[in-house]
């Protein structure tokens, strides 16, 4: 191999990483929201969020 | 000053303030990201080549950052664990369990960069020999132990009190990667950055690599604020499901 390839190999799985970090954050977080939407849909609300929604906050 | 940054990071201590401080940082910071990496990338490229490694001296622009991330990336998560033990501060867990997965990357990083750097220049990709190679592959074997064992355990306040023990009696291993280039003959050459009678290394590759280890950092700082956003949401509907549980029994 080139020493180029080094560097290219290198860079590459620099940017493959970054880019399995972004989509396992964003798969996550898209993850959580339909958790969360299906949960409220069905009625069920955090105690904290309904009591601010009781005392109209 | 002190009581107003303990005021500060008590309000902090609200996991929906601290939504709210990330749903406003998130796309500064992602911005102020992606310019440190044009600029970073940019002059890492322009840099002159090294007389005797050639172009490979360019994988030094992401194998030091990766090197030092994993090492801050640990700390940050010992500093968590110091909050959830010392503190109690409710989002420290949240901060430490967020950190692992990262710090495994910028570790992975900093080993597979560093092999492929090794292979031209030292003629080996891997010296079980080498103090810094093996004491950065156990930080890494670390974080998956952590990962594991977060995973493992589905009572956040359990888990939070074992994985802090293990990260504080695990830190010792970071000043053993720092100096086992100075406590040991490797084939790492002694620190060439952060010395006490100033940097070895010649300007003109010394700011492209502190360029990319600001990029790096303001990377790790975005996807952990990202990823403790994820972690509240996910303990969230974790009570969110045991209180609808409890509410149909």
């Amino acid at each position: 191999m080139s020493h180029f390839t080094f560097v290219a190999i290198a860079y590459g799985v620099t940017a493959l990483t970054f880019l399995a970090l972004v989509g396992w954050i964003v798969i996550d977080q898209r993850a959580r929201r339909a958790e969360m939407a299906d949960l409220e849909a069905r009625g069920i609300r955090r105690r904290s969020a309904a009591g601010d929604q009781d005392h109209g906050k | 000053m002190i009581s107003s940054a303990a005021n500060y990071m008590t309000g902090l201590a609200n996991p929906t303030r601290f939504l709210s401080l990330v749903a406003v940082a998130i796309p500064w910071m992602a911005g102020i990201t992606g310019v440190l990496f044009a600029v970073g990338l940019t002059m890492a490229f322009q840099a002159p080549e090294d007389y005797q490694q050639g172009i490979t001296v360019r994988i030094m622009y992401v194998h030091v950052p990766s090197a030092w991330l994993a090492m801050m990336c640990y700390t940050v998560m010992a500093v968590s664990a110091l909050g959830t033990l010392v503190w109690r501060h409710p989002l420290a867990d949240v901060a430490a369990k967020a950190a692992a997965p990262l710090g495994a990357a910028f570790t992975f990083l900093a080993l597979i960069t560093g092999s492929l750097w090794g292979k031209p220049m030292w003629g080996t990709w891997w010296a079980w020999g080498d103090a810094r190679l093996t004491s950065v592959f156990v930080l890494f074997l670390m974080y998956l132990g952590l990962i594991a064992l977060y995973r493992a355990m589905d009572d956040p306040a359990r888990s939070a009190k074992v994985c802090a023990i293990l990260i504080l009696v695990g830190y010792v291993n970071i000043p053993i990667i720092k100096f086992s280039v100075d406590w040991w003959n490797t084939l790492h050459q002694p620190a060439s950055v952060f010395r006490l009678d100033g940097p070895t290394i010649h300007e003109s590759m010394l700011y492209p690599l502190l360029v990319m280890a600001v990029a790096f950092t303001m990377l790790f700082f975005t996807l952990h604020l990202l990823a403790m956003r994820n972690e509240i949401w996910r303990r969230r509907v974790a009570s969110m499901r045991r209180q609808a549980a409890r509410a149909a029994a």
